[in-house]
C-alpha cells in the first residue's frame, strides 16, 4: 500500500471513532436534557453520568488527531478547508469548547443547573450539524478558486438538497448510535428502567436513519453523479450495512444480546462510512485535492506512520485499562463502587 | 474602526487564543507533578493532610483541564483556519511532533479519567500514585511536543524551499532544531514553577484569612520549596536561553535589549525609554552583563540589532515584556529563599509565625508568575517578527485571507469572558462549599483510617 492510502485510511479510521464516541455523547447529552424537561431525569440521568465522566476527555482527541493527521499527510487541504471554512470551523469550535467545559463545570463544580444543561444538550445537536458541512464540502462544487483566493459559496451550500440531507442524517444518526449504545449500558448496569426508556429512543430513531441515509444516497445521485457510480460499485458494503441494521434493531426490539446489538450498529455504520469513503477516493476535495497529488513527502509519511504505530501500542493497552475499569467493570457500571 | 486586514486579525485572535489557553496549559502542565508529590508525601508519611491536599487539588484541577482541553482543541483547529498557507508548508515539515503532541495528550487524558474515578478503589496506595505517573509524562510530553513546533518557528531547518514547494525533509532534524532544547526546557520548567506558587498562593490565602490548620501551612511549605527549585531551574534555563538567541536569534535579543551597536562589553539595559533617536533614558545599565549573558564572558562581541536589515528587526518594545519575565522569575527566588529563611526550625520553635507580610507578598506568586508566563511568550512570539517560519516565511504572508477574521474575533473574545468567568465561579464555589477542615473531620470519622 503507499503512504496516501495508508495515510487516508488511518484518517477515516479515526473520524470513524469520533463518528461513534462523540455521537455516544452529543446524543447523551440531548437525551439527559430531554429526560429533564420530561421529568424523567432520575430514570436515565445516573447511567448517562456514570459512563461519561471518566471518557469525555477522550473524545475531543479524536478529532484533533484527524486534523492534525490531515494536516501531517495531507498539507494541501489544510489550505483549502482552512481557508474556506473559518465559519463554519469557528462556530464548531466555540460549541465544541462550550460543551466541554460547561460539562465539566457542572459535573464537577454545582448543583444541577438548567441552563449548564441546555447548552449541553442543545450544542450535541448543532455541533454535528456544523461538522457535517465538511463531507458536504468535500464533495466539490461548493468551493471557488477566485485568483489566489479560495472561497465558500454559502449561498450554494445553503440551498443545496445534498448539504441539508447530510445535515439529517448526522442529527439522527447521532441520536440512534447513543440510543443504542446507552440501551445496552443501561442493561449492564441492570437498571431495566432506563433501559427502557434508552430502548424505546433506540428504535424511535432507527427508521429515521435509515430513511435519512437513503436520502443522502439518492441526493449524492444528483449531487455528484460520478462518486454514486462508485458508491454503486461498492454496493455490497451499504447492502451488508443495511443487514447489520436489521439485526441491530431485530436484537434491540426483542431485548437480546444488547452489546451484540450495539457491535451491529458501529458495523452498519463503519460499512457505510468506509463504502462512502472508498467511493471517494482518489478525492479529499473534489475535484481539487486528491490524495495522491497532495500527500506529503515520503519521508514525513513514513516518520508519521512510525509515529502512529508507536502511538497505538501506548494508547491501545491505555484504552483497554480504561474500558476494563470503567464500561466494562460490573462493580463501576452498577454503581457500587465508591468513588 | 481601522481598514480590514486579515493578517492583523488573524495575529490577535491567534494571540488572544494562545494567551487565555497558556494559563490552563501551564497548569495542566505543572499541577499533575504536584498532586503526584503530594499524593506520595501522603502515603510515604501516612500524613492525611498530604493526601487531602492531593484529592482538593486533582478536584480543581479538572475543572481547568476541562477549559484547558476546549481552548487547546480551539488553537488546534485555529492554526488552520487563520494560517492555512503556513500549515500547509510547516504541516510538510513538522507534523511529527504536532502528531505525538496529540498522542501524548490522549494518554494523559486517558489515565486523567482513570486517575480521577479510582481514589478508593484499591487497598494498596501505592496503585493508585502509580496512575499519576503516565499523567505526568503525558502532560510533560505534550509540552515537549508542542514546543518543538514553536522551536521550529524560530530556527526551522531539516528541509530545503524550492518556489513554494519544500523537498528534502528531514522529520527528526526539523524536530530538533537549535532551539528545541532550550526552548521546552524554559517552557516545562516554568510550567511547574507557577503551578507551585499558583498553589503556594491558595495557601498563603488561606492563611492571611486567618485560618491557622496545619494543613495550610504544609501546602504551603511544600508548594514553596517546590517553587524555589523551580524557579532556580527555570532562572538557569533561562540562561542558557540566552546564550542560544545570542548564537541564533541575535536579532531577538538585540531588540529586547535595545542593543544597538555590536560591541564587545555590552551593558545590560533594565527598563527605560527610547526617545525618537533611539537613545536609552533612565534605563539601568548594568555593566558587561549583556555580554556575560549572551556568552557568559564579560569581553564577548554582541551582535547589535544595527547590523540587520531594516525590514527584518523586531519590534523593540519586547524589551519590556523579557524585563517584566526576568523581573519576576528573580523575585520568585528571593521570595522562595526568604520563605525558607523565615521558617526554619529555630525560628519557628520560638514559636514565630510566618509574618503576614511575607504571605501578602506569596499571595502575589501565583498570578505574578502566570503574568512573567505570558510576557515570556509575548517576548518569544513577538521578538520573531516580521517572520512566522523565521528566514523563510513572512507572518502576513502565512495568514488566511478570508472575510469575516474580525467577526470571528468577536465571537472568540466573548467565549473566552464566558469560560474565564465559568471557571472562577465554579472554583470559587467548589472549595467555599466544602472545607479541608470539614474534609479532614468526615474522613477522620469514616471508619477511623484517613486516606
Amino acid at each position: 500500500m503507499s503512504i496516501e492510502v495508508v495515510g487516508i485510511t488511518v484518517l477515516w479510521i479515526f473520524l470513524y471513532g469520533y463518528l461513534i464516541v462523540a455521537s455516544i455523547d452529543f446524543g447523551a447529552g440531548f437525551f439527559s436534557y430531554y429526560a429533564l424537561i420530561t421529568g424523567r431525569t432520575n430514570m436515565i440521568h445516573t447511567i448517562i453520568e456514570r459512563y461519561l465522566s471518566p471518557v469525555w476527555e477522550v473524545t475531543n482527541v479524536f478529532l484533533v488527531f484527524f486534523m492534525i493527521g490531515m494536516v501531517g499527510f495531507f498539507p494541501d487541504t489544510a489550505y483549502y478547508l482552512g481557508t474556506t471554512l473559518l465559519i463554519p470551523g469557528s462556530i464548531a469550535i466555540v460549541l465544541i469548547a462550550i460543551r466541554g467545559s460547561y460539562y465539566a463545570f457542572s459535573n464537577y463544580g454545582s448543583k444541577e443547573n438548567h441552563f449548564y444543561k441546555l447548552l449541553y444538550g442543545g450544542s450535541g445537536l448543532l455541533i454535528p450539524a456544523s461538522l457535517s458541512i465538511v463531507l458536504t464540502i468535500s464533495e466539490g462544487g461548493f468551493i471557488e478558486e477566485r485568483g489566489s483566493d479560495v472561497v465558500l459559496l454559502y449561498g450554494k451550500l445553503f440551498t443545496s438538497t445534498y448539504a441539508w440531507s447530510v445535515v439529517i442524517l448526522s442529527l439522527v444518526s447521532v441520536l440512534y448510535i447513543s440510543a443504542a449504545f446507552l440501551t445496552y449500558y443501561a442493561h449492564k448496569a441492570k437498571d431495566m428502567r432506563a433501559m427502557e426508556v434508552l430502548r424505546g429512543f433506540a428504535i424511535g430513531w432507527s427508521g429515521p436513519t435509515i430513511l435519512a441515509s437513503l436520502l443522502v444516497f439518492f441526493s449524492i445521485q444528483h449531487h455528484n453523479p460520478m462518486h454514486f457510480e462508485r458508491m454503486l460499485e461498492l454496493s455490497w458494503m451499504f447492502v451488508l450495512s443495511l443487514v447489520c441494521f436489521m439485526i441491530a434493531t431485530y436484537l434491540i426490539w426483542n431485548r437480546k444480546r444488547l452489546g451484540l446489538a450495539f457491535v451491529m450498529v458501529m458495523l452498519q455504520f463503519a460499512l457505510a462510512f468506509f463504502g462512502y469513503g472508498a467511493a471517494h477516493l482518489p478525492y479529499i476535495i473534489y475535484p481539487m485535492v486528491s490524495i495522491h497529488e497532495s500527500v506529503t513527502s515520503p519521508a514525513m509519511g513514513i516518520a508519521l506512520i512510525g509515529a502512529f504505530i508507536a502511538g497505538l501500542c501506548l494508547l491501545v493497552p491505555s484504552l483497554f485499562l480504561l474500558m476494563r475499569l470503567f464500561l466494562f467493570n460490573a462493580n463501576y457500571v452498577q454503581g457500587l463502587q465508591k468513588k | 474602526m481601522m481598514a480590514y486586514d486579515p493578517v492583523v486579525y488573524s495575529r490577535i485572535l491567534t494571540g488572544l487564543t494562545l494567551g487565555f489557553h497558556i494559563i490552563f496549559a501551564t497548569i495542566g502542565v505543572g499541577v499533575p507533578l504536584m498532586i503526584a508529590i503530594a499524593e506520595y508525601l501522603g502515603i510515604k508519611y501516612k500524613d492525611p493532610h498530604y493526601t487531602l491536599l492531593a484529592r482538593r487539588w486533582a478536584r480543581g484541577f479538572v475543572i481547568t483541564v476541562a477549559v484547558g482541553v476546549v481552548t487547546g482543541t480551539s488553537i488546534g483547529l485555529q492554526l488552520n483556519l487563520l494560517w492555512p498557507s503556513f500549515m500547509q508548508i510547516a504541516g510538510q515539515a513538522i507534523a511529527l511532533p504536532l502528531f505525538m503532541e496529540t498522542f501524548a495528550f490522549f494518554f494523559e487524558a486517558i489515565f486523567l479519567g482513570i486517575y480521577l474515578y479510582t481514589w478508593d478503589r484499591w487497598k494498596n496506595p501505592w496503585i493508585h500514585f502509580s496512575i499519576s505517573i503516565p499523567i505526568i509524562i503525558g502532560s510533560t510530553l505534550s509540552a515537549f511536543f508542542i514546543t518543538i513546533v514553536n522551536a521550529f518557528m524560530n530556527t526551522p531547518q531539516g528541509f530545503k524551499l524550492s518556489g513554494r514547494t519544500i523537498i528534502e525533509i528531514d522529520p527528526l532534524v526539523a524536530m530538533f532544531n537549535p532551539a528545541t532544547p532550550t526552548k521546552t526546557a524554559h517552557v516545562i520548567s516554568s510550567a511547574y514553577m507557577t503551578s507551585a506558587f499558583v498553589l503556594a498562593t491558595i495557601a498563603a490565602l488561606a492563611l492571611l484569612a486567618g485560618k491557622n490548620h496545619v494543613y495550610y501551612k504544609k501546602a504551603l511549605k511544600l508548594t514553596m520549596v517546590c517553587g524555589l527549585i523551580f524557579s532556580l531551574s527555570t532562572a538557569f534555563i533561562g540562561d542558557l536561553s540566552g546564550k542560544f538567541l545570542a548564537e541564533y536569534q541575535p536579532e531577538k535579543l538585540a531588540a529586547a535589549e535595545w542593543h544597538f551597536e555590536t560591541t564587545t562589553q555590552a551593558p545590560l539595559v533594565i527598563g527605560g525609554y527610547l526617545d525618537k533617536d533611539k537613545t536609552i533614558h533612565y534605563g539601568l545599565k548594568l555593566p558587561f552583563a549583556l555580554s556575560i549573558l549572551a556568552h557568559g564572558d564579560p569581553n564577548a562581541e554582541v551582535i547589535g540589532l544595527n547590523d540587520i536589515p531594516v525590514d527584518e528587526r523586531p519590534p523593540l518594545y519586547i524589551h519590556y515584556f523579557f524585563d517584566i519575565m526576568v523581573g519576576i522569575g528573580s523575585l520568585m527566588i528571593v521570595l522562595g529563599i526568604a520563605y525558607l529563611f523565615l521558617v526554619r526550625k529555630k525560628r519557628l520553635q520560638q514559636g514565630k509565625e510566618v509574618p503576614r507580610w511575607l504571605l501578602r507578598l506569596i499571595s502575589f506568586s501565583g498570578p505574578l508568575s502566570m503574568l512573567a508566563i505570558e510576557c515570556g511568550w509575548i517576548f518569544a512570539e513577538a521578538g520573531r517578527q516580521p517572520w512566522i517560519l523565521r528566514g523563510y516565511m513572512k507572518t502576513v504572508h502565512g495568514a488566511t485571507t478570508a472575510t469575516n477574521v474580525d467577526w470571528m474575533l468577536l465571537m472568540f473574545s466573548l467565549l473566552y469572558i464566558i469560560l474565564g468567568f465559568g471557571v472562577w465561579n465554579v472554583l470559587g464555589r467548589m472549595f467555599r462549599t466544602n472545607t479541608p477542615e470539614e474534609e479532614l473531620a468526615i474522613r477522620s470519622a469514616d471508619g477511623g483510617e484517613v486516606r
